[in-house]
């Protein structure tokens, strides 16, 4: 009897050591407050911000560095101007196709496809249809157009602007145009 | 005779003629329009902005002529005038364009005139075509195998639990009925001689008892570095998130590259959490989920997943607009660096052109993503060894490298040769 009991001890004490691993828990730390300072996180809930996030959007009326107004609204009015006007504060020299590439590849091929023709991953599975070809006559997208439905999106497309700098914007357009010359020969 | 066939001739006649257009009939309606070529045109010209049953940009067109002409009394020169220029129909004061434009926010729809009658009748037949039904899932399904697979299983061991029960319950009976065979026959079970116990003798070796108490000693002092060298370490850690986000699916399957949803990696020091908008990228056009599904992940599960994503950004799938209100998603951290490290994602992903998948391990097969490396800074400095360091096409630095390779005499540099390992890099 005694040895029965010893038995149960055992096997609880090695049953509990064992389901101490849970995955869905963070382990122990040693001395915590080592690991987290007292100042905000980039993606931290604080009581102190609007929604408990301190990951908020720039204040009404200011501009973040290394950004600058665009001066268009997101209307087809709007789009039509920004095709006939809008230009590339880009020179010659300062296109990179490679960048272009790099960043279209991986913002605008997963629909678009990598060549342009609008037969990217999601279309080729179906997921999401209706991808025109840049070389589709009847919209004849211009750098400008790019730009702004980059910036805002179009039709079911959703505004990239938060994902690719001013800069990087302006590269994606350049190579855009690029696999609309290509897709034209 | 004769007479006979002439009066048989009306029938025969009649019989020929259907014969006639049953074998033709297929090809009469092929005239009018070719519904497999009209849904790649469709996929192709309209699906940016229509789907078939459900409303997006423009409104669902299943059905479209058939209801253009039963409500509104329009007929297919209608609808080709519309594709051909719908913009200068509405500044032409045509009563029904101008509703359709007012009632979709002024969305002015793209002039297709590239598109043919054919191709127009091939659309139009595509969009008259009755919503495919699912077939009903085979009766011999594989989720429905798995599962008695499992009830089985567990009927088999139960089984052999029960079993084994009853041997030792049979042995111990046995053993009773003997020993009182034993007692009515007077039979004597001979004792066990009273020998020293062999714990006692064990006790009193005192060499063995140093053996035993050096090694419980060593062994408890390897389990007790070895459970403070874990703490804090937290690989393998996979919690459970507000909204079941599968990344082998989107990053895995769908080859969704990571920088798209984790864009600032490439430029700032987090690899940044997306918020929701970039969801609504893809989202705003796929709705439900159509890829694999298991037991556990089906596709009700899923597409709740999405209407989760539509509550928290504020998007009414049904009226395709958002509604203003939206509740942030509470996501939990996965891979949290102590603060007393600096990391910055920038200098590795584009500075470094380290795959995400080197620290991350395969994001791209996880259904719910857990800690792959251990993140300990035992783990940062073996990399930092091992890595080395992209001296090509790198000319500003071109001066510094050369001198770095000439005084530790190597052709290749390792991120620890050019500082990687001094304190002041991360701890500061």
């Amino acid at each position: 009897m005694k040895g029965l009991v010893k038995i149960l001890v055992l096997a609880i004490m090695v049953s509990s050591v064992v389901s101490c691993k849970n995955n869905e828990t963070p382990n122990y730390q040693f001395f915590p407050n080592m690991y987290t300072s007292p100042s905000y996180e980039t993606y931290g809930a604080y009581e102190v911000f609007p929604d408990e996030q301190s990951a908020m959007l720039p204040v009404d009326g200011t501009i973040s560095r290394g950004h600058s107004i665009f001066d268009y609204g997101s209307s087809t009015a709007e789009y039509d101007r920004a095709k006939a006007e809008l230009v590339s504060p880009l020179d010659s020299t300062q296109i990179d196709y490679a960048r272009g590439k790099e960043l279209y590849d991986i913002y605008c091929g997963v629909c678009h496809g990598n060549k342009g023709d609008g037969q990217g991953n999601l279309v080729k599975k179906e997921k999401i249809l209706g991808i025109p070809s840049y070389d589709d006559a009847a919209r004849a997208i211009n750098e400008g157009s790019i730009y702004h439905v980059i910036y805002y999106g179009k039709n079911a497309m959703g505004s990239h602007k938060n994902q690719l700098r001013e800069e990087e914007r302006w590269q994606v357009a350049a190579y855009v145009m690029k696999l609309k010359a290509d897709l034209e020969k | 005779m004769k007479q006979v066939i002439n009066r048989k001739l009306t029938s025969r006649f009649l019989l020929l003629g259907l014969l006639f257009l049953l074998t033709f009939s297929t090809s009469l309606s092929a005239q009018d329009g070719d519904p497999a070529k009209g849904k790649s045109l469709f996929n192709t010209n309209c699906a940016a902005c229509h789907s078939l049953d459900k409303k997006m940009t423009g409104p669902a067109l299943r059905f479209v002529e058939q209801r253009l002409a039963d409500d509104e009394g329009l007929d297919r020169d209608w609808i080709a005038a519309w594709i051909g220029n719908s913009a200068a129909m509405v500044k032409d004061g045509d009563a029904y364009a101008n509703k359709i434009f007012n009632e979709y926010n002024g969305a002015a729809m793209t002039a297709m005139p590239q598109l043919t009658d054919q191709d127009i009748a091939d659309i139009l037949a595509y969009t008259a075509q009755e919503k495919a039904t699912p077939p009903p899932p085979p009766p011999g399904d594989p989720e429905g195998k798995v599962t008695q697979g499992g009830i089985s299983n567990k009927l088999i061991l139960g089984a052999l639990v029960i079993l084994f029960a009853l041997l030792a319950f049979g042995l111990m009976v046995v053993n009773k009925t003997l020993r009182r065979f034993a007692e009515a026959n007077n039979v004597e079970i001979p004792e066990s001689s009273q020998r020293k116990p062999l714990w006692k003798a064990f006790v009193q070796n005192q060499f063995l008892m140093l053996v035993v108490a050096i090694f419980f000693l060593l062994s408890s002092a390897y389990f007790a570095y070895g459970y403070f060298m874990q703490l804090g370490v937290d690989q393998g850690y996979q919690p459970v998130q507000e909204i079941h986000f599968s990344h082998k699916i989107h990053a895995g399957d769908n080859g969704v590259d990571c920088k798209y949803c984790h864009s600032s990696a490439r430029v700032s020091k987090t690899s940044g959490i997306p918020s929701l908008n970039v969801c609504m990228n893809c989202h705003k056009s796929v709705y439900e989920y159509t890829g694999e599904t298991t037991a556990e992940y089906s596709k009700e599960f899923y597409d709740g997943e999405i209407k989760k994503l539509y509550a928290a950004v504020g998007w009414d799938d049904e009226n395709q607009e958002y509604t203003g209100e939206t509740q942030p998603v509470k996501w939990t951290r996965v891979h949290n660096l102590p603060d007393f490290a600096y990391f910055n994602h920038s200098q590795h992903v584009t500075v470094g052109d380290i795959e995400c998948q080197t620290c991350h391990g395969p994001v791209e097969e996880m259904e719910i993503v857990y800690q792959y490396s251990p993140l300990t800074m035992g783990w940062c400095i073996n990399c930092h060894r091992e890595t080395n360091v992209k001296v090509k096409d790198n000319e500003y630095y071109t001066k510094i490298h050369e001198e770095l390779s000439k005084k530790y005499g190597v052709d290749k540099l390792t991120v620890a040769q050019q500082g990687g390992l001094e304190c002041g890099k991360c701890h500061y």
